[in-house]
């Protein structure tokens, strides 16, 4: 059995634009692989290169052992890729569709409805409805039905959760896990940071440069800094209040918390206590806590910054 | 008077209800966070108070005019921004800005004054004379917003404003948020970030067209008995899928 | 074969979903005709004019009656003086006014000139012209009648143009212009509008990553709008028969051949189109204005090609609708076969290899 994604040094620019810069990872088998990032990090430029609908710039990448170039036919036959929007007809209704693309790629529905009956089944109701008048999470469920129906060896999953409700978005990925049992590599990406927690590894990705590549729990066991939770009546003020002290290395916003990490680690909190005190917050709590992958992404991105 | 009051506002198309007798009030400066799944009605009922749709029965005051027969006077007094449509991406920064204050018909004076102080407070003087379309997301989005209130609004309506935008910007956004409510600016918002539901004074989350839950997100979370916004959200939601 | 199968009829599927599509492919070629049919015509019939006869005499009555004697003219009303004229056309009722100086008879036999004055309402310039074209045939007619041995190269001229339109009906003249016209613009614009759509949704990108051959979705696009272009081409063809009395002199087989030629050239730079744009305005936009505007100027439907300025009229050359206009007279009102109408086939036939080739050259497996 082939890896069944190898990314080697890929470069893509448009224009003066750095797309992606010195892009590598391998991807392995029945191994779900998260590629997270904000929209114009270079996601979809990736995909597009995976999925051979572009070329690199510099670098070699292989699918299944079949290069991107050369053997691109090849490709198209074993790889399931849905789209970062939504790309099935809104005209045809959920049965034409899945029918549609099922012989394009040469099969049928029936030979392969195993692996996409979990799936098709919610959507089974509404199949005598055009693709265009389902909800977004349904839309989501059909595109995956069509992207597996003929039951590829590796999937491409371009932002599939983005503009879709948290609900539908946990469906989403639960349908994943399982997918993944089967056998699948999948690739998927995201905005969300909260998903990656769900992925067996994942790529950090931010204007085109990966930021770090692992499993989340390592990713979140790497971040050295102690970390604390903050929180109080006025928020706001606080937030500032907290900015304005000398020895805050970083604050941000996380729910109900704010995440603040000091600049001489634990021992600076005497000092911040000293410094709040003057400040008079009402309600103020303070506690140390793990931080999360979203904490270790702002802290790769002013890392990179700097 | 309180900036947002609706009482039963109800949004019929056909033979379906989009809108089901909402009522709730939002409080001047309140940062009011609106939820709820795709196709749960929130774009309708955002439209309704925007003053872009007509209700099909109920009322609704937006800043203390009516939403049936005042909507002009309400566009004039609300600020506007959503994810898909924010600025003319063929136009450069400064242009956007003077033609924003335009149509709100503030003076060349104070489109000039405001743009300098718009574009000190986003850090964004070095892209004044750049395009829209040269800017990172989260910069229009931060842009965008800025703009919206540049007419200073009592209130300004934010529809999904930080899908897609990086960590970092994304908090960078909610300050200028907060920032705006500390001013006394009343913002209603729709996210689909649960961690930023949190970020809000108050939160409603709508369920096929009722709101369901209203409350301060602390007290929703002790109310489902639940560790984070996001469960509250998935509780209503399963209890959708039973019924 | 089964994956083409189920392409075409998905693009039926499309087509037969959408309203627009619909009302475009089969109702403007329709209202089209009859637009052209029955309200843009530049035909004269029974267009009114003013008599201000001021010799009254045996010769003037004689040309008046003959004026109104082919039903083209119809008198509005007897003038009595030059001043009263403005008035007329003022009035907004007559066409052109006819001014028969005064003595005509005597003037016209002792100096062998008669002087009759034609003044038609330039606000309106080709219905003033064919006016005035038809009046001094007319009259060219009546002074041959009166004086055998004069030839005037007008009375030659007209009959030249009614030799294959003996009635002047602009009907016959219109009905393959908008033939063409409407071939020309469902083939070319409806196939780059569809290919473009498909990018815009995004669905060619799973369509490029699918194992079909990139050939396959291209003809798979093309081929429900090659049989949607010839039911058109029918139905405009059967409207022009039956409703306008439009001849088909040669045969009907070649016109139906060279009708699909022409659907097939089309399509080809349909296809050329949308291998150059990514968006369904832009490729509607570049049908608009690259296709259907210079084809109605350029191809000889609206304005003769003879009275372009010559730059123009080698620009004419490479507008396919040229060659098809001329094709689609030839075999209609002449009857003329392949041996006659083979050079224009010919130039179709290479335009339509051409564009095909181009195409191909310019397809993308990939996405940039």
């Amino acid at each position: 059995m082939q890896t069944p994604i190898v990314v080697q040094d890929v470069h893509k620019s448009f224009g003066a634009v750095k797309a992606l810069h010195n892009i590598s990872f391998t991807v392995q088998e029945g191994e779900l692989f998260g590629l997270i990032g904000p929209d114009g990090a270079g996601k979809s430029t990736l995909f597009r290169i995976l999925t051979t609908l572009l070329l690199a710039d510099k670098g070699q990448a292989t699918v299944n052992g079949l290069d991107v170039v050369k053997d691109y036919k090849a490709i198209r036959k074993i790889a399931g890729y849905m789209p970062g929007r939504f790309s099935l007809y809104q005209d045809l209704t959920v049965e034409e569709n899945l029918h549609f693309f099922a012989t394009i790629f040469n099969t049928t529905v029936e030979a392969n409805y195993d692996l996409i009956e979990e799936i098709y089944v919610q959507i089974a109701p509404f199949k005598k409805r055009p693709a265009g008048k389902l909800s977004g999470g349904m839309k989501q469920k059909l595109a995956l039905c069509c992207a597996l129906v003929h039951k590829p060896a590796v999937l491409f999953l371009d932002e599939p959760t983005t503009g879709v409700d948290p609900v539908s978005r946990k469906e989403f990925w639960d349908m994943l896990q399982r997918l993944k049992q089967k056998g699948i590599a999948i690739l998927v990406s995201t905005p969300y940071m909260d998903e990656a927690m769900l992925c067996d590894r994942v790529a950090l990705i931010q204007n085109g440069q990966l930021l770090n590549i692992d499993t989340p729990q390592h990713i979140i066991a790497q971040f050295s800094k102690p970390m604390w939770a903050v929180r109080a009546k006025h928020m706001y003020r606080l937030i500032q209040d907290l900015r304005a002290f000398p020895g805050t290395d970083s604050c941000y916003a996380f729910g109900e918390y704010l995440h603040l990490t000091l600049k001489d680690g634990t021992a600076g909190v005497d000092a911040l206590q000293a410094y709040l005190d003057t400040k008079h917050h009402e309600a103020f709590t303070m506690f140390s806590i793990q931080a999360g992958i979203e904490d270790c992404f702002m802290e790769l991105m002013n890392t990179e910054n700097v | 008077m309180d900036p947002i009051i609706t009482n039963g506002l109800t949004k019929r198309f056909g033979s379906f209800i989009a809108t089901n007798a909402i009522t709730f009030e939002v409080k001047k400066g309140e940062i009011f966070g609106f939820l709820g799944a795709n196709g749960a009605g929130k774009t309708t009922a955002m439209r309704m108070l925007c003053g872009l749709l007509r209700p099909s029965s109920g009322t609704a005051k937006v800043a203390g005019y009516d939403v049936y027969t005042q909507s002009e006077k309400i566009k004039q007094n609300i600020g506007y921004m959503s994810q898909k449509f924010s600025l003319y991406e063929d136009l450069k920064v400064k242009e956007n800005i003077r033609f924003y204050g335009g149509i709100y018909g503030l003076s060349d004076k104070a489109i000039k004054e405001k743009t300098t102080q718009l574009l000190k407070k986003l850090q964004m003087e070095a892209e004044a004379d750049q395009l829209v379309s040269a800017l990172p997301l989260g910069w229009k989005q931060k842009l965008s917003f800025s703009i919206a209130i540049l007419h200073d609004p009592s209130i300004v309506f934010l529809d999904e404003p930080t899908g897609g935008v990086d960590p970092l910007t994304r908090r960078q956004f909610w300050d200028l948020i907060y920032e705006a409510a500390s001013r006394g600016v009343t913002v209603f918002v729709t996210t689909h970030y649960m961690d930023e539901a949190e970020y809000c004074d108050r939160v409603s989350i709508m369920v096929d067209g009722r709101i369901r839950a209203l409350d301060t997100p602390r007290r929703l979370r002790e109310q489902f008995s639940a560790a984070s916004m996001d469960d509250v959200f998935l509780q209503l939601a399963r209890e959708k899928a039973k019924s | 074969m089964r994956q083409f199968i189920v392409f075409a009829r998905k693009e039926f599927y499309h087509i037969f979903r959408d309203r627009r599509t619909l009302l475009i492919l089969f109702g403007m070629p329709i209202v089209q005709i009859i637009l052209f049919g029955f309200a843009i015509t530049n035909e004269i019939k029974n267009a009114d004019i003013a008599v201000l006869d001021q010799s009254k005499d045996y010769y003037s009555s004689r040309l008046v009656q003959k004026l109104t004697a082919g039903g083209y003219f119809r008198i509005d009303r007897n003038l009595r003086d030059q001043s009263s004229i403005t008035a007329a056309f003022r009035e907004g009722r007559i066409k052109m006014a006819v001014v028969i100086a005064p003595e005509f008879s005597q003037s016209f036999h002792h100096h062998n000139k008669g002087r009759v004055q034609l003044l038609a309402d330039a606000g309106d310039p080709n219905t003033a012209t064919t006016l005035i074209n038809y009046a001094t045939a007319i009259i060219g007619n009546f002074q041959q009648e009166l004086n055998g041995e004069l030839e005037l190269p007008l009375t030659i001229d007209t009959t030249v143009t009614m030799e294959y339109n003996p009635a002047l009906k602009s009907v016959f003249l219109f009905v393959p212009g908008v033939m063409t016209l409407i071939l020309l613009l469902v083939s070319a614009m409806m196939t780059s509008i569809t290919i473009a759509r498909e990018k815009e949704l995004g669905t060619m990108e799973i369509l490029l990553v699918s194992p079909l051959p990139p050939a396959l979705i291209i003809v798979g696009k093309v081929v429900p709008y090659i049989v949607l272009s010839f039911i058109n081409a029918l139905i405009i063809l059967t409207m022009g028969v039956f409703i306008f009395g439009m001849p088909i002199k040669g045969s009907l087989v070649l016109l139906l051949a060279e009708c699909v030629l022409f659907v097939l050239t089309s399509l080809s730079l349909g296809i050329l189109i949308s291998s150059v744009t990514d968006k369904q305005q832009t490729a509607m936009m570049a049908s608009m204005m690259g296709l259907l505007m210079p084809t109605a100027l350029l191809s000889g439907f609206i304005f003769p090609i003879e009275s372009m300025p010559l730059p123009l009229q080698w620009l004419s050359n490479i507008m396919p609708a040229k060659w098809f206009i001329i094709i689609l007279k030839d075999i209609m009102l002449k009857g003329s076969g392949l041996q006659y109408v083979w050079p224009q086939t010919l130039v179709l036939v290479g335009m339509t290899l051409f564009f095909v080739i181009m195409s191909i050259r310019n397809f993308k497996i990939r996405l940039s």
